[in-house]
């Protein structure tokens, strides 16, 4: 328990400087590192014809975004389909089949990263770099794109101006995500990931058996599948695997990783939206201090931990209690549940990686998630379902921001007050707006479960009878439409019907919310700011967040309550009868 | 028409270019130059952290292997064997390709509760001293990778008195290889105490001269 308070108390001390450095790249700020950086990026807009200074509205910023993902989908699907071919191919990896293509292309460019293959025997090496590593950098930055021109819409400093695609894209590569990878692939490899093009390795054990070991260019995948929130890894088994997440030091690195840029964002807007004041220099330094996260950044940035914390606290115990029935068979559970966990980690990194992984949208696991406790299972669950506890690459933010806005409606109602937030009126259009963003995620999630439990081909994957099968069916899709990417990997999941599902659930999933949840930007940055009078809802007080956190809770419990009695708690229930 | 195809192609220009960039730069050259400075600086660690006797590489440091023989200490179980097999299990079939993972079994599966009954009867059969309480969770349970090289030191002390027996080695010798093979917890907070049975069993094997 105490290793986890420090790993906690770590993050939020590199959190800060991390936001006020996205800050700056976001808002075109100057930085330490412009010299190098500013001759990169102009060199890339001048061979890609781009206009840096030339702004896009909301609806131009979404096409563009659209139509680069679908091209480097193309790419991707056109490498998988003939990676047979001798280039970075030593293991003499087949083809990839047409659906599963589809599936991992589909999985890949929105971050999602489910994957119904195992990369030591489904993937070259070309496609691991080439296809997995480079739309794990473009699909984070696309997300980190969206959000931040999502923020500049809600600031509203420009009535059309939400920023330039392209330049924002470039700007998250090569200013954040590569030069992190950079470094943290260095510390992998130090702590003993595999990177090299040679072929898996056999080996003739003592005992005079073989064993193959499988190798790779790991290390530069881990890095930035951690940093943009990716999680699909190099092997089957993920972060679990040793050469993948070998020492606890590689662990933490791997934690910090995928918890700083999401919550670096936080700060980002927090710092984004808070309004310029005039501050007396004898309160400068008390001000700056309390300037920080900015009012609204605090809010949100206090929600999302909130909802963090209690998720992180049931899982630990859950995994802690351990598993009654070993326990009855005569095997002590004192180490708590360790089923499908690595000694290394142990119960408290494994119950904070899952927690994490789950709340960051990462997907990533450092142990098997189908061998969770039932409680531990619906705590990841749970944040997938909700996809707002920090969330991935900026979706997660934006995500937040609709709940804001619908708690600011309700709130609004209560006291009679017009609904306002950041001083623009939240009126029907967005508000129908925000009914539709909130109404998807569970739509795909509760749809397609239903539609497979209903169908021969979907309960045939199921591979643990009872209220658990459920479980594995719900986790995949509320993985899929989270764009989380993990899995109870039990399920028999790549065929047909599991390809074309999850694809359907991750591409609307993705697409469809980041649409509405532009428009929303885009309409309300068009509007006129109001000016704050003493009638107006303050949203960065500390009752507003505990409405918004509690508001958050009542509308999962509405939605998914149900369901999640039928998986994870009836079989808690039936666990410790 | 002409212009309208005009239009669309100026329009996918820009998207076209940018993805060509970035797919070089993100996909080739950052993963090319960074195993060019792992090699050159980690040569160790980025081929795999391979142990070598004789010039041969018998395992690596990072990964466990299924160890059967009595004079050897035993890792825990796992669904893929470590990827450990024979000539007859690949003539066989049993042996498909180098894998990872578990078999997922739920807390509620019934498969689990068996399995694990088995692996107990059976370690009380080769170690008949321990009683069937002392038996630690992780010596009982599938890793999550099915690769874990490691056990906790008090998986390691059960198997002791067996070892003693198997190996001929003293019981003072055998602690102390466990010992050489034991990390703490990082900073005394950080994760769990470990052995790494891989270790153990080379040292065991080195003092029995079979390697």
């Amino acid at each position: 328990m105490f290793q986890i308070l420090v790993t906690l108390a770590i993050y939020m001390l590199i959190v800060i400087p991390m936001g006020i450095y996205l800050f700056k790249v976001a808002t075109y700020k100057k930085t330490f590192a412009d010299p190098v950086f500013n001759r990169i990026d102009n060199a890339i807009y001048k061979i890609g014809g781009i206009d840096i200074k030339k702004g896009m509205n909301w609806k131009k910023y979404v096409c563009s975004l659209l139509i680069t993902n679908f091209i480097m989908m193309i790419i991707g699907y056109i490498i998988l389909r003939v990676q047979s071919l001798p280039i970075f191919n030593p293991n003499g990896i087949e083809n990839m089949e047409a659906s599963l293509s589809l599936n991992t292309i589909i999985s890949f460019m929105t971050n999602t990263n489910l994957q119904h293959y195992a990369g030591e025997s489904s993937l070259s090496n070309l496609s691991q770099m080439a296809v997995i590593t480079f739309m794990m950098f473009v699909s984070a930055a696309s997300g980190y794109a969206v959000c931040v021109a999502f923020v500049r819409g809600l600031t509203g400093k420009d009535k059309w101006n939400m920023g330039n695609f392209y330049s924002d894209l470039v700007r998250i590569i090569t200013r954040i995500l590569l030069p992190l990878s950079i470094a943290v692939c260095l510390f992998l490899v130090w702590q003993g990931v595999p990177q090299t093009f040679s072929g898996n390795i056999t080996a003739t054990t003592i005992e005079g058996t073989f064993q193959d070991i499988a190798l790779g260019p790991v290390a530069t995948l881990e890095a930035i599948k951690h940093i943009g929130t990716n999680g699909g890894g190099f092997f089957g088994a993920n972060s679990a695997t040793p050469f993948e997440n070998p020492t606890i030091w590689s662990n933490l690195a791997e934690l910090f990783s995928m918890m700083i840029l999401p919550g670096a964002c936080v700060v980002m807007f927090g710092k984004m939206v808070s309004k310029p004041k005039v501050i007396k220099p004898k309160d400068l330094k008390k001000k700056s201090r309390m300037e920080i996260f900015g009012g609204e950044g605090k809010t949100v940035f206090t929600a999302m931990s909130t909802i963090f914390i209690v998720g992180l606290v049931v899982c630990f115990f859950a995994e802690m209690a351990g598993n009654p029935l070993l326990g009855e068979a005569g095997l002590s559970q004192a180490m708590g549940s360790m089923e499908g966990k690595e000694v290394r980690f142990g119960v408290s990194q494994s119950a904070l990686f899952t927690t994490t992984t789950t709340s960051f949208t990462t997907g990533t696991v450092n142990n098997m998630h189908d061998t969770l406790t039932p409680l531990g299972g619906f705590v990841a669950m749970l944040h997938m379902m909700l996809n707002l506890v920090f969330g991935g690459k900026g979706v997660g933010l934006m995500n937040m921001v609709i709940y804001v806005l619908l708690t600011v409606f309700i709130c609004g109602l209560m006291i009679g007050r017009t609904p306002e937030y950041l001083g623009k009126k939240v009126e029907g259009k967005e508000m129908k707006l925000v009914a539709l963003s909130i109404i998807i995620h569970p739509l795909l999630i509760l749809g397609f479960t239903a539609i497979a439990v209903s169908t021969q081909a979907g309960m045939s994957a199921v591979s643990n009878d009872g209220f658990h099968g459920l479980s594995q069916i719900l986790y995949e899709f509320s993985s899929s439409a989270a764009n989380n990417g993990s899995g109870f990997e039990g399920l028999a999941d790549n065929n047909l019907f599991w390809n074309i599902t999850t694809a359907l659930a991750m591409f609307f999933g993705r697409y469809a919310a980041i649409i509405i949840q532009m428009a929303i930007a885009g309409s309300l940055m068009s509007k006129q700011r109001v000016n704050e009078t003493v009638g107006t809802l303050q949203t960065n007080t500390m009752t507003f967040t505990i409405s918004l956190v509690v508001i958050i809770y009542i509308f999962a419990a509405l939605t998914f309550f149900p369901v999640l009695c039928l998986g994870p708690v009836a079989e808690h229930l039936v666990l410790w009868a | 028409m002409k212009t309208k195809i005009k239009t669309c192609l100026n329009g996918i220009k820009k998207p076209l270019l940018i993805t060509l960039i970035l797919f070089i730069i993100c996909g080739l050259i950052y993963p090319l130059i960074m195993t060019g400075i792992s090699q050159l600086f980690f040569p160790y660690q980025a081929n795999g952290s391979l142990i070598e006797v004789d010039g041969k590489v018998v395992g690596s440091e990072l990964i466990g292997q299924d160890f059967t023989e009595d004079y050897y200490m035993k890792c825990r179980p796992s669904a893929i064997d470590y990827n450990t097999y024979t000539e007859e299990q690949i003539d066989s079939g049993e042996y498909t390709g180098v894998s990872s993972g578990s078999d997922n079994l739920a807390p509620t599966n019934p498969e689990l509760v068996e399995r694990v009954e088995n692996d107990i009867n059976e370690f009380l059969k080769k170690n008949p001293n321990i009683s069937k309480e002392d038996i630690p969770t992780d010596l009982m349970t599938a890793s999550g990778s099915g690769l874990d090289p490691h056990i906790s030191p008090e998986s390691a002390q059960v198997q002791l008195d067996a070892l003693v027996i198997a190996t001929g080695l003293s019981l003072e010798t055998l602690s102390e290889i466990v010992e050489n093979n034991t990390v703490g917890k990082g900073f005394g907070i950080f994760g769990e105490s470990t052995v790494n049975v891989f270790g153990v069993n080379l040292e065991i094997a080195k003092l029995m001269g079979k390697i």
